[in-house]
């Protein structure tokens, strides 16, 4: 467990320096002063099965070859390419692999043609959920979950990595509800249950592969609660809070041996660099093509890799999404790096995080600032559960703050909200009155047994 | 004696208890069980829908309402069936075959519910088939079909084919949603609709039923 910084202050922390640096795929090494594109895809409208595979194998050769093309023109000095599964690539274990192997051996190529460096990473689907209860721990799914990883890492994959959902059925009720107690049981108890699980199996298999356990990402949790909130749904506090809570879950991951990079959606990624010293991977107004955010320019601020998310693969007037979008990372990270040649990056990182941080309470708490402090409120608590709760608490301690310097302005319905917020903090203050007060609330929906409880 | 306009204030705040009781007080003084809903718990729920429309009122405050209004349906249920009173409503839901993601389709099952259907939530990752069988079995007026993916698409059509092929796409409505979904696709497909997010999903429902 984590109990020390590896910053000691948010303004030694910077976009594409990070404090362990790390070399994977083909020469590529991340976070060692230079920030890369993570390029990621997806297939257009088509049915995904063994039936098609063929068409499918033909979609990825076309979107890869694209976007390396791209990369290659515009003299990109490295990339990471994400191949990110759809259920059923994971479900039918070697179609998945099958992918993953093409996409390897056409980047081993333009490394071989032009030196360029690339790594992959594939991002397993955590089908888990599949069912209702989910079986998180048992049963025939979580052995294709960890055979597909298996096969994916033999096939090629350098970075492992997974969204993975444990927790996610009762996050999802108690985000709905806007209740604590239902929010601490998910993400303060199952959530990190099931990382410390699944994660070092993870980290067995990338050990026994010789591949990289990279990491994982809170999106099914923190990203979910701030789409909801988006769309009105949910207050916009809640999920803010949300998000400072989930990085304990992502965490973990860590803990069981992940060393990096986090996953692009993981907007928790920089408490998890503050802690651990390991690149990150972030995205923002270039991952406009797969969801709405209010952190367009402060996700920058201390990226190691710059990715889209997520495009599909239609026609645009230039080219194809996928190579369009390597384009507008290409351009971000160029700007990056030559703030960095020049010794600028603190001030460009200045502006990117000032151009947004006070615009919405989900750009305010992912400040390099905010992340600091609740990185170090993390590591000030020796479990899971209160580490997740004084991430929180403090979380809420950032908002008021902000609006009491009246540098954030929030609607008296979502004051009401963070009011709330801070006396549940104070009453649900151990994990036992949370389980006997959310249990009873939540209980259909999970088994205790597939969390080891 | 209690008013109505009481029972529709205590919806509106979510008020379980509140409204438990009150229903019951108007039940022994003699009330319609159609009235006490038609007077007092559907106007309620009704202005939560529009504070909901009105961004004042998020979710969880619609939920709290939803479940006040639905420890007053408990009471009345069983006498409104004894007197045939009906739902507005049936709707089956489910997210569609290969597609795991739920939110959206609990969501819309949330607000339909808040607005007065009946929903039987098939789950997650359901087949053609699986939809068909259960649309005659429940006898559903409208059937949802949830996707998040660009490749889970694809099983929507095939939903629609399936309720063709069986004979009994007549008798009941498609309405379909989720982020890549579109209305041009819900034309191209054949279903009957298509809502962007959970609150027009409900006035889609509403839609298609006026239109039967």
């Amino acid at each position: 467990m984590f109990d020390a910084l590896a910053y000691e202050t948010s303004h030694e922390m910077g976009f594409g320096r990070a404090l362990h640096p790390l070399r994977c795929g083909f020469d590529l090494v991340l976070g060692a002063g230079q920030v890369f594109p993570e390029v990621n895809f997806t297939l257009p409208i088509m049915r995904v099965d063994k039936g098609n595979l063929p068409e499918i194998l033909e979609q990825y050769k076309e979107m890869v070859s694209n976007v390396l093309q791209r990369l290659a023109i515009l003299q990109v000095p490295g990339a990471v390419i994400e191949f990110e599964h759809t259920p059923q690539m994971t479900e039918q274990v070697d179609m998945g692999a099958e992918i993953t192997a093409q996409i390897k051996k056409l980047m081993e190529s333009y490394y071989q043609r032009y030196g360029l460096k690339t790594a992959l990473r594939t991002t397993i689907c955590d089908i888990r959920e599949t069912e209702r209860p989910p079986k998180m721990r048992t049963g025939d799914v979580v052995q294709r979950v960890f055979e597909s990883f298996r096969m994916n890492a033999n096939n090629g994959t350098d970075l492992l990595s997974v969204e993975s959902t444990g927790g996610k059925e009762v996050n999802d009720r108690a985000l709905m509800e806007a209740s604590l107690p239902g929010l601490l049981l998910a993400l303060g108890v199952l959530a990190p249950r099931d990382m410390h699980f699944l994660w070092s199996q993870i980290y067995n298999i990338a050990q026994e592969v010789k591949v990289i356990a990279a990491g994982d990402s809170a999106c099914a949790f923190a990203n979910t609660a701030m789409i909801l909130a988006d769309q009105r749904y949910i207050p916009n506090v809640v999920a803010a809070v949300v998000r400072a809570m989930s990085a304990v879950r992502s965490l973990v991951a860590f803990e069981e041996g992940a060393v990096g990079p986090s996953k692009d959606c993981a907007y928790e990624g920089p408490v998890i660099k503050a802690i651990t010293g390991y690149p990150i991977s972030m995205e923002g107004k270039s991952a406009a093509c797969a969801h709405f955010s209010h952190l367009g320019n402060i996700a920058m601020a201390v990226t190691d890799l710059w990715s889209n998310e997520s495009v599909q693969n239609v026609k645009l007037l230039s080219g194809f999404a996928p190579e369009v979008f390597t384009e507008i990372l290409a351009y971000d990270c160029r700007l990056m790096n030559e703030a960095l040649l020049a010794g600028d990056e603190q001030a460009l990182k200045k502006w990117l995080v000032v151009s947004d941080e006070t615009k919405s309470v989900h750009a305010l708490i992912i400040s390099p600032e905010a992340s600091h402090r609740i990185a170090r409120a993390i590591v000030s608590e020796k479990t899971d559960f209160a580490r997740t709760r004084c991430a929180g608490m403090v979380a809420c301690g950032i908002i008021r703050s902000a609006i009491r310097e009246n540098r954030l302005s929030l609607s008296e319905r979502e004051v009401a909200y963070l009011n709330r917020l801070e006396d549940e903090f104070e009453k649900y203050s151990d994990a036992e009155t949370v389980l006997e007060t959310a249990l009873p609330d939540y209980e259909d929906l999970f088994l205790l047994s597939e969390y080891g409880l | 004696m209690a008013s109505y306009s009481e029972l529709q204030q205590c919806v509106i705040s979510g008020d379980k208890t509140r409204v438990k009781e009150l229903t019951q007080a108007f039940l022994d003084n003699g009330k319609l069980p159609k009235e006490i809903l038609d007077e007092g718990l559907i106007p309620g729920m009704a202005v939560v829908g529009k504070k909901f429309e009105a961004c004042e009122f998020f979710i969880p405050e619609m939920l709290l309402s939803a479940r006040a209004l639905n420890a007053g349906l408990d009471l009345l249920k069983p006498l409104l069936e004894a007197s045939d009173v009906k739902p507005i409503a049936k709707v089956l839901i489910g997210t569609v075959q290969g597609d795991i993601h739920d939110i959206g389709k609990n969501l819309v099952s949330a607000m339909l519910r808040g607005g007065g259907f009946e929903v039987i939530d098939a789950g997650v990752g359901v087949s053609p088939d699986q939809f068909v069988e259960l649309a005659k079995e429940t006898g559903v007026d409208i059937v949802g079909l949830s996707a998040l993916l660009t490749t889970t698409m694809t099983a929507m059509k095939d939903t629609v084919q399936a309720f063709e092929s069986d004979g009994s796409r007549n008798k009941i409505k498609i309405m379909i949603g989720g982020a890549p979904v579109t209305t041009k696709y819900a034309e191209e497909i054949g279903a009957d609709g298509y809502a962007r997010n959970a609150s027009a999903a409900v006035e889609m429902a509403k839609k298609l039923i006026g239109a039967r």
